[in-house]
Protein backbone atom coordinates (compact mmCIF):
# COMPACT_ATOMS: atom_id res chain seq x y z
CA UNK A 1 0.00 0.00 0.00
CA UNK A 2 1.62 3.25 -1.12
CA UNK A 3 1.62 5.84 1.67
CA UNK A 4 0.10 8.90 0.71
CA UNK A 5 1.33 11.58 3.30
CA UNK A 6 2.13 15.24 2.90
CA UNK A 7 2.55 16.72 -0.65
CA UNK A 8 2.46 14.97 -3.95
CA UNK A 9 1.92 12.09 -2.43
CA UNK A 10 -0.96 11.26 -4.90
CA UNK A 11 1.52 12.39 -7.70
CA UNK A 12 4.56 9.96 -9.13
CA UNK A 13 7.41 10.06 -7.10
CA UNK A 14 9.73 13.34 -7.88
CA UNK A 15 12.52 13.22 -9.74
CA UNK A 16 15.99 14.88 -8.12
CA UNK A 17 15.39 17.71 -9.99
CA UNK A 18 11.63 18.09 -9.31
CA UNK A 19 12.65 17.81 -5.27
CA UNK A 20 15.35 20.58 -6.10
CA UNK A 21 13.12 22.87 -7.67
CA UNK A 22 10.54 22.73 -4.86
CA UNK A 23 13.18 23.15 -2.43
CA UNK A 24 14.47 25.86 -4.58
CA UNK A 25 10.93 27.55 -4.53
CA UNK A 26 10.70 27.11 -0.47
CA UNK A 27 13.88 28.85 -0.39
CA UNK A 28 12.73 31.87 -2.15
CA UNK A 29 10.15 31.73 0.28
CA UNK A 30 11.91 32.43 2.89
CA UNK A 31 11.70 28.83 4.13
CA UNK A 32 14.43 26.61 6.10
CA UNK A 33 14.23 23.31 4.73
CA UNK A 34 15.03 19.80 7.06
CA UNK A 35 15.33 16.45 6.08
CA UNK A 36 13.91 13.41 8.23
CA UNK A 37 13.26 9.86 7.84
CA UNK A 38 11.55 6.59 9.73
CA UNK A 39 10.90 3.22 9.45
CA UNK A 40 7.64 4.04 11.10
CA UNK A 41 5.39 6.01 8.73
CA UNK A 42 2.78 5.75 11.17
CA UNK A 43 0.16 8.96 10.22
CA UNK A 44 -0.02 9.34 14.09
CA UNK A 45 3.86 9.49 13.78
CA UNK A 46 4.72 13.08 13.97
CA UNK A 47 8.29 12.58 15.08
CA UNK A 48 10.20 11.40 12.39
CA UNK A 49 13.87 11.28 12.68
CA UNK A 50 15.99 14.05 12.47
CA UNK A 51 18.99 13.82 9.61
CA UNK A 52 20.97 16.24 10.98
CA UNK A 53 20.24 20.20 11.74
CA UNK A 54 17.57 22.16 9.91
CA UNK A 55 19.34 24.28 7.40
CA UNK A 56 18.63 27.49 8.49
CA UNK A 57 20.79 29.74 6.01
CA UNK A 58 21.12 27.52 2.65
CA UNK A 59 21.20 30.35 -0.53
CA UNK A 60 20.45 27.29 -2.56
CA UNK A 61 19.00 23.33 -3.39
CA UNK A 62 21.95 22.16 -3.62
CA UNK A 63 23.14 21.76 -0.25
CA UNK A 64 19.99 20.36 0.78
CA UNK A 65 19.78 17.99 -2.26
CA UNK A 66 23.49 17.00 -0.50
CA UNK A 67 21.90 15.82 2.63
CA UNK A 68 18.76 13.85 1.19
CA UNK A 69 21.76 11.81 -0.95
CA UNK A 70 23.43 11.46 2.16
CA UNK A 71 20.28 10.44 4.25
CA UNK A 72 19.66 8.31 0.95
CA UNK A 73 22.60 6.20 1.32
CA UNK A 74 22.45 5.71 5.09
CA UNK A 75 18.77 4.30 4.70
CA UNK A 76 18.25 2.88 1.74
CA UNK A 77 15.04 1.50 2.43
CA UNK A 78 13.48 3.73 4.86
CA UNK A 79 10.69 6.86 4.31
CA UNK A 80 12.62 9.98 3.68
CA UNK A 81 11.03 13.35 4.02
CA UNK A 82 11.94 17.32 3.19
CA UNK A 83 9.98 19.83 5.47
CA UNK A 84 10.17 23.69 4.71
CA UNK A 85 9.57 25.66 8.02
CA UNK A 86 8.48 29.39 8.30
CA UNK A 87 9.85 31.19 10.64
CA UNK A 88 7.55 34.68 10.41
CA UNK A 89 5.98 35.78 13.63
CA UNK A 90 2.27 34.24 13.14
CA UNK A 91 3.32 31.60 11.05
CA UNK A 92 6.28 29.69 13.06
CA UNK A 93 5.18 26.18 11.33
CA UNK A 94 5.71 23.58 8.46
CA UNK A 95 5.09 25.30 5.24
CA UNK A 96 5.45 22.19 2.89
CA UNK A 97 6.35 18.54 3.75
CA UNK A 98 7.00 15.99 1.43
CA UNK A 99 8.38 12.54 0.71
CA UNK A 100 11.35 12.01 -1.41
CA UNK A 101 12.34 8.24 -0.67
CA UNK A 102 9.98 5.57 0.26
CA UNK A 103 11.00 1.54 0.71
CA UNK A 104 10.28 -0.56 -2.06
CA UNK A 105 7.68 -2.78 -0.40
CA UNK A 106 5.07 -0.87 1.61
CA UNK A 107 2.83 -3.69 3.34
CA UNK A 108 0.54 -1.02 4.31
CA UNK A 109 -1.37 -0.92 7.83
CA UNK A 110 -4.81 -2.83 9.40
CA UNK A 111 -7.20 -2.04 11.62
CA UNK A 112 -7.32 -3.27 14.94
CA UNK A 113 -10.69 -3.80 16.30
CA UNK A 114 -10.96 -3.56 20.45
CA UNK A 115 -14.56 -4.75 22.18
CA UNK A 116 -15.14 -2.45 25.10
CA UNK A 117 -17.45 -2.38 28.13
CA UNK A 118 -21.39 -2.10 26.32
CA UNK A 119 -20.03 -3.61 23.18
CA UNK A 120 -18.70 -0.55 22.10
CA UNK A 121 -15.50 -1.05 19.12
CA UNK A 122 -12.16 0.94 19.60
CA UNK A 123 -10.47 0.95 16.45
CA UNK A 124 -6.38 0.89 16.25
CA UNK A 125 -4.50 1.25 13.09
CA UNK A 126 -1.05 -0.26 13.26
CA UNK A 127 1.40 -1.13 10.79
CA UNK A 128 2.42 -4.15 9.40
CA UNK A 129 5.71 -2.87 9.26
CA UNK A 130 5.90 -2.26 13.49
CA UNK A 131 5.64 -6.23 13.96
CA UNK A 132 8.95 -6.20 13.41
CA UNK A 133 11.63 -4.45 15.96
CA UNK A 134 13.13 -1.29 14.98
CA UNK A 135 15.91 -1.42 12.24
CA UNK A 136 15.04 -4.55 10.57
CA UNK A 137 11.38 -3.39 9.31
CA UNK A 138 11.94 -2.51 5.73
CA UNK B 1 33.86 38.34 -26.89
CA UNK B 2 34.72 39.45 -30.39
CA UNK B 3 32.62 40.66 -32.90
CA UNK B 4 32.59 37.89 -34.83
CA UNK B 5 30.57 35.25 -35.32
CA UNK B 6 31.52 31.78 -34.91
CA UNK B 7 30.01 29.22 -37.17
CA UNK B 8 29.77 25.37 -36.55
CA UNK B 9 28.48 22.50 -38.43
CA UNK B 10 24.98 22.05 -37.01
CA UNK B 11 24.53 18.41 -35.64
CA UNK B 12 22.22 15.80 -37.48
CA UNK B 13 18.60 16.72 -36.46
CA UNK B 14 18.60 18.87 -33.78
CA UNK B 15 17.42 21.61 -35.49
CA UNK B 16 20.03 23.79 -33.87
CA UNK B 17 20.99 27.50 -35.23
CA UNK B 18 24.18 26.85 -37.69
CA UNK B 19 25.72 30.29 -35.90
CA UNK B 20 25.61 32.51 -33.52
CA UNK B 21 26.25 35.92 -32.60
CA UNK B 22 28.77 36.59 -29.39
CA UNK B 23 28.49 40.08 -29.18
CA UNK B 24 24.60 40.08 -29.10
CA UNK B 25 24.71 37.54 -26.53
CA UNK B 26 26.94 39.13 -24.24
CA UNK B 27 24.56 42.29 -24.42
CA UNK B 28 21.84 40.06 -23.48
CA UNK B 29 23.98 38.93 -20.88
CA UNK B 30 24.90 42.09 -19.40
CA UNK B 31 28.48 41.18 -19.57
CA UNK B 32 30.22 44.52 -21.07
CA UNK B 33 28.65 46.14 -18.13
CA UNK B 34 29.76 43.97 -15.69
CA UNK B 35 33.84 44.45 -17.32
CA UNK B 36 33.39 47.87 -17.55
CA UNK B 37 32.15 48.65 -13.46
CA UNK B 38 34.83 46.47 -13.01
CA UNK B 39 37.53 48.73 -14.78
CA UNK B 40 36.04 52.20 -13.31
CA UNK B 41 35.75 50.71 -9.94
CA UNK B 42 39.36 49.07 -9.25
CA UNK B 43 42.17 50.24 -10.12
CA UNK B 44 45.34 49.16 -11.44
CA UNK B 45 45.30 45.32 -10.72
CA UNK B 46 45.96 44.63 -14.57
CA UNK B 47 46.35 40.98 -14.51
CA UNK B 48 43.34 40.05 -12.35
CA UNK B 49 40.81 42.28 -14.89
CA UNK B 50 42.98 40.61 -17.45
CA UNK B 51 41.97 37.19 -16.02
CA UNK B 52 38.48 37.88 -15.43
CA UNK B 53 38.36 39.05 -19.00
CA UNK B 54 39.41 35.66 -19.94
CA UNK B 55 36.88 33.80 -18.19
CA UNK B 56 33.87 35.79 -19.02
CA UNK B 57 34.88 35.34 -22.83
CA UNK B 58 35.17 31.64 -21.83
CA UNK B 59 31.62 31.31 -19.99
CA UNK B 60 30.48 33.34 -23.28
CA UNK B 61 32.00 30.83 -25.89
CA UNK B 62 30.60 28.38 -23.95
CA UNK B 63 27.19 29.27 -24.13
CA UNK B 64 27.32 29.93 -27.62
CA UNK B 65 28.68 26.57 -28.05
CA UNK B 66 25.20 25.26 -26.20
CA UNK B 67 23.33 27.12 -28.29
CA UNK B 68 24.47 25.67 -31.70
CA UNK B 69 24.86 21.98 -30.17
CA UNK B 70 28.36 21.49 -29.27
CA UNK B 71 29.27 20.25 -26.02
CA UNK B 72 30.28 22.54 -23.17
CA UNK B 73 31.68 21.05 -20.13
CA UNK B 74 31.30 23.69 -17.46
CA UNK B 75 34.71 24.63 -16.97
CA UNK B 76 36.70 24.26 -13.04
CA UNK B 77 36.61 28.13 -11.81
CA UNK B 78 37.82 27.54 -8.54
CA UNK B 79 40.62 29.73 -7.75
CA UNK B 80 43.72 30.99 -5.63
CA UNK B 81 44.29 34.72 -4.75
CA UNK B 82 47.90 35.63 -3.78
CA UNK B 83 49.23 38.87 -2.67
CA UNK B 84 50.22 41.51 -0.18
CA UNK B 85 47.72 42.77 2.59
CA UNK B 86 45.65 45.48 0.80
CA UNK B 87 45.55 44.39 -2.89
CA UNK B 88 42.39 44.18 -3.01
CA UNK B 89 41.85 39.91 -2.72
CA UNK B 90 38.64 40.72 -0.69
CA UNK B 91 36.93 43.59 -2.60
CA UNK B 92 37.80 41.04 -6.14
CA UNK B 93 35.92 38.15 -4.29
CA UNK B 94 33.33 40.11 -4.06
CA UNK B 95 33.22 41.24 -7.45
CA UNK B 96 33.69 37.82 -8.79
CA UNK B 97 30.94 36.26 -7.34
CA UNK B 98 28.66 38.92 -8.84
CA UNK B 99 30.83 38.71 -11.88
CA UNK B 100 30.01 35.22 -12.03
CA UNK B 101 26.46 35.25 -11.44
CA UNK B 102 25.45 37.77 -14.04
CA UNK B 103 27.76 35.28 -16.47
CA UNK B 104 25.19 32.65 -15.40
CA UNK B 105 27.65 30.37 -13.76
CA UNK B 106 26.66 30.61 -10.53
CA UNK B 107 22.62 30.12 -9.50
CA UNK B 108 22.51 32.76 -6.72
CA UNK B 109 25.81 34.51 -6.74
CA UNK B 110 26.07 35.20 -2.99
CA UNK B 111 29.67 35.28 -1.55
CA UNK B 112 29.96 33.50 1.76
CA UNK B 113 33.40 34.51 3.34
CA UNK B 114 35.41 32.48 5.95
CA UNK B 115 38.53 31.72 7.87
CA UNK B 116 39.80 28.66 10.06
CA UNK B 117 37.37 29.01 12.62
CA UNK B 118 34.92 28.33 10.37
CA UNK B 119 35.78 25.43 9.14
CA UNK B 120 38.07 23.33 11.36
CA UNK B 121 36.14 22.09 14.98
CA UNK B 122 37.88 21.89 18.19
CA UNK B 123 37.30 17.99 19.03
CA UNK B 124 37.15 14.58 16.93
CA UNK B 125 34.32 14.63 14.94
CA UNK B 126 33.65 18.40 14.54
CA UNK B 127 35.49 19.12 11.51
CA UNK B 128 33.12 17.55 9.16
CA UNK B 129 29.83 18.70 9.61
CA UNK B 130 31.20 21.88 9.94
CA UNK B 131 32.49 22.34 7.15
CA UNK B 132 29.83 20.93 5.59
CA UNK B 133 27.65 23.28 6.91
CA UNK B 134 29.99 25.94 5.52
CA UNK B 135 29.95 24.56 2.36
CA UNK B 136 25.72 23.85 1.96
CA UNK B 137 25.47 27.58 2.98
CA UNK B 138 27.60 28.69 -0.20
CA UNK B 139 25.94 26.42 -2.55
CA UNK B 140 25.01 28.38 -5.95
CA UNK B 141 27.94 31.05 -4.85
CA UNK B 142 31.39 31.41 -4.28
CA UNK B 143 33.15 30.17 -1.01
CA UNK B 144 35.74 32.70 -0.03
CA UNK B 145 38.64 31.11 2.29
CA UNK B 146 40.56 34.04 3.47
CA UNK B 147 44.00 33.53 5.20
CA UNK B 148 43.58 29.45 3.41
CA UNK B 149 47.41 28.50 4.73
CA UNK B 150 46.42 28.60 7.86
CA UNK B 151 44.36 25.41 7.33
CA UNK B 152 47.12 23.04 7.06
CA UNK B 153 49.31 23.33 10.12
CA UNK B 154 52.66 20.98 9.62
CA UNK B 155 53.72 21.51 13.36
CA UNK B 156 50.41 19.30 14.95
CA UNK B 157 49.95 16.06 12.63
CA UNK B 158 46.67 15.72 14.90
CA UNK B 159 45.25 19.22 13.80
CA UNK B 160 41.84 18.80 12.46
CA UNK B 161 42.39 21.46 9.46
CA UNK B 162 43.45 18.68 7.09
CA UNK B 163 40.35 16.79 7.81
CA UNK B 164 38.69 20.35 6.25
CA UNK B 165 41.49 20.46 3.22
CA UNK B 166 39.86 17.02 2.19
CA UNK B 167 36.00 17.79 2.74
CA UNK B 168 36.77 20.85 0.50
CA UNK B 169 38.70 19.01 -2.38
CA UNK B 170 35.88 16.33 -2.50
CA UNK B 171 33.05 18.79 -2.99
CA UNK B 172 35.80 20.87 -5.21
CA UNK B 173 35.83 18.29 -7.90
CA UNK B 174 32.43 16.65 -7.71
CA UNK B 175 29.93 19.69 -7.09
CA UNK B 176 31.79 21.90 -9.51
CA UNK B 177 28.48 23.21 -10.93
CA UNK B 178 27.20 24.03 -7.24
CA UNK B 179 29.93 26.14 -6.07
CA UNK B 180 33.15 27.84 -6.82
CA UNK B 181 36.26 28.18 -4.16
CA UNK B 182 38.30 31.11 -3.81
CA UNK B 183 41.51 30.56 -1.69
CA UNK B 184 43.40 33.70 -1.14
CA UNK B 185 46.25 34.97 1.07
CA UNK B 186 50.13 36.09 1.24
CA UNK B 187 52.10 34.43 -1.88
CA UNK B 188 54.70 32.99 -0.09
CA UNK B 189 52.53 31.07 2.54
CA UNK B 190 49.98 30.21 0.12
CA UNK B 191 53.17 28.63 -1.81
CA UNK B 192 54.29 26.16 0.75
CA UNK B 193 50.28 25.56 1.72
CA UNK B 194 50.00 24.49 -2.41
CA UNK B 195 53.71 22.17 -2.25
CA UNK B 196 52.46 20.30 1.24
CA UNK B 197 48.57 19.82 -0.47
CA UNK B 198 49.54 18.62 -3.97
CA UNK B 199 45.77 17.69 -4.48
CA UNK B 200 44.97 21.27 -3.58
CA UNK B 201 46.84 23.26 -6.10
CA UNK B 202 45.87 20.95 -8.40
CA UNK B 203 42.17 21.23 -8.37
CA UNK B 204 42.77 25.05 -8.84
CA UNK B 205 42.44 26.36 -12.35
CA UNK B 206 43.29 29.95 -11.96
CA UNK B 207 45.96 31.09 -9.37
CA UNK B 208 46.05 35.28 -9.53
CA UNK B 209 49.02 37.42 -8.39
CA UNK B 210 47.53 40.76 -6.96
CA UNK B 211 50.30 43.07 -7.97
CA UNK B 212 51.06 45.84 -5.30
CA UNK B 213 49.81 49.22 -5.89
CA UNK B 214 52.09 52.04 -7.55
CA UNK B 215 51.76 55.73 -5.87
CA UNK B 216 49.87 56.94 -8.86
CA UNK B 217 47.22 54.07 -8.20
CA UNK B 218 47.39 54.31 -4.89
CA UNK B 219 46.59 58.32 -5.06
CA UNK B 220 43.58 57.47 -7.47
CA UNK B 221 42.19 54.61 -4.95
CA UNK B 222 42.47 57.64 -2.31
CA UNK B 223 39.90 59.61 -4.73
CA UNK B 224 37.46 56.39 -4.94
CA UNK B 225 37.10 56.42 -1.67
CA UNK B 226 36.90 59.86 -0.50
CA UNK B 227 34.29 60.15 -3.26
CA UNK B 228 32.43 57.45 -1.48
CA UNK B 229 32.50 58.73 1.39
CA UNK B 230 31.67 62.10 0.39
CA UNK B 231 34.62 63.78 1.14
CA UNK B 232 37.34 65.99 -0.92
CA UNK B 233 40.56 66.98 -0.45
CA UNK B 234 41.54 70.38 -0.56
CA UNK B 235 43.95 71.86 -3.65
CA UNK B 236 46.56 71.96 -0.90
CA UNK B 237 45.81 68.48 0.43
CA UNK B 238 46.07 66.91 -3.05
CA UNK B 239 50.00 67.78 -2.83
CA UNK B 240 50.03 66.52 0.42
CA UNK B 241 48.17 63.16 -0.23
CA UNK B 242 50.94 62.49 -3.00
CA UNK B 243 53.45 63.15 -0.35
CA UNK B 244 51.86 61.36 1.91
CA UNK B 245 51.89 58.21 -0.06
CA UNK B 246 55.24 58.55 -1.15
CA UNK B 247 56.58 58.38 2.30
CA UNK B 248 54.21 55.96 3.54
CA UNK B 249 55.06 53.24 0.72
CA UNK B 250 58.48 53.76 2.35
CA UNK B 251 57.93 52.91 5.42
CA UNK B 252 57.72 49.09 7.50
CA UNK B 253 53.55 47.42 7.50
CA UNK B 254 52.79 49.20 4.46
CA UNK B 255 49.31 47.13 3.88
CA UNK B 256 48.73 49.19 -0.04
CA UNK B 257 44.88 50.18 0.00
CA UNK B 258 44.57 49.38 3.55
CA UNK B 259 46.87 51.71 4.69
CA UNK B 260 44.85 54.68 2.60
CA UNK B 261 41.92 53.95 4.04
CA UNK B 262 43.61 54.07 7.46
CA UNK B 263 44.98 57.29 7.06
CA UNK B 264 41.67 59.16 5.62
CA UNK B 265 40.14 57.98 8.42
CA UNK B 266 42.73 59.55 10.63
CA UNK B 267 42.33 62.30 8.69
CA UNK B 268 38.78 62.59 9.11
CA UNK B 269 39.27 62.16 12.45
CA UNK B 270 41.70 65.58 12.24
CA UNK B 271 39.08 66.88 10.48
CA UNK B 272 36.35 66.61 12.63
CA UNK B 273 38.47 67.62 15.71
CA UNK B 274 39.22 70.98 13.83
CA UNK B 275 35.79 71.60 12.91
CA UNK B 276 34.50 70.97 16.50
CA UNK B 277 37.28 73.37 18.03
CA UNK B 278 36.45 76.40 15.23
CA UNK B 279 34.09 78.05 17.34
CA UNK B 280 32.18 81.03 16.70
CA UNK B 281 31.17 80.26 13.23
CA UNK B 282 29.04 77.84 11.61
CA UNK B 283 30.06 75.11 9.65
CA UNK B 284 29.02 75.35 6.03
CA UNK B 285 28.71 72.09 3.67
CA UNK B 286 31.68 72.54 2.23
CA UNK B 287 33.63 72.72 5.50
CA UNK B 288 32.15 69.51 6.48
CA UNK B 289 33.18 67.63 2.74
CA UNK B 290 36.55 69.12 2.79
CA UNK B 291 39.78 67.50 4.46
CA UNK B 292 42.93 70.08 4.12
CA UNK B 293 46.06 69.82 4.08
CA UNK B 294 46.27 70.31 7.09
CA UNK B 295 44.71 67.26 8.72
CA UNK B 296 47.02 65.10 6.26
CA UNK B 297 50.40 66.73 7.34
CA UNK B 298 49.74 66.65 10.94
CA UNK B 299 50.17 62.72 10.11
CA UNK B 300 53.51 60.68 12.06
CA UNK B 301 54.18 59.53 8.55
CA UNK B 302 55.65 63.40 8.13
CA UNK B 303 57.38 63.86 10.96
CA UNK B 304 60.16 60.91 10.10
Amino acid sequence: MRITQGTFSFLPDLTDAEIAAQIDYALRQGWSVSVEHTDDPHPRNVYWEMWGMPMFDLKDAAGAMMEIKACRRTFPSHYVKVNAFEATQGWESTRLSFIVQRPAAEPGFRVVRQEVAGRAVRYTVESYAVDRPEGSRY
Amino acid sequence: MTDTAIHATPPEATGAPGSVDLAALARETGVPDVLDELERDLVGLAPVKARIRDIAALLLVDRGRRLVGLPAEPPSLHMCFTGNPGTGKTTVAMRMAEILHRLGYVRKGHLIAVTRDDLVGQYIGHTAPKTREVLKRAMGGVLFVDEAYYLYRPENERDYGQEAIEILLQVMENQRDDLVVILAGYKDRMDTFFQSNPGMASRIAHHIDFPDYGADELYSISGLMLAKMGYRLAPDAQDAMREYIARRIAQPHFANARSIRNALDRARLRQASRLVAATGRSVSRDDLATLTAADIRASRVFDA
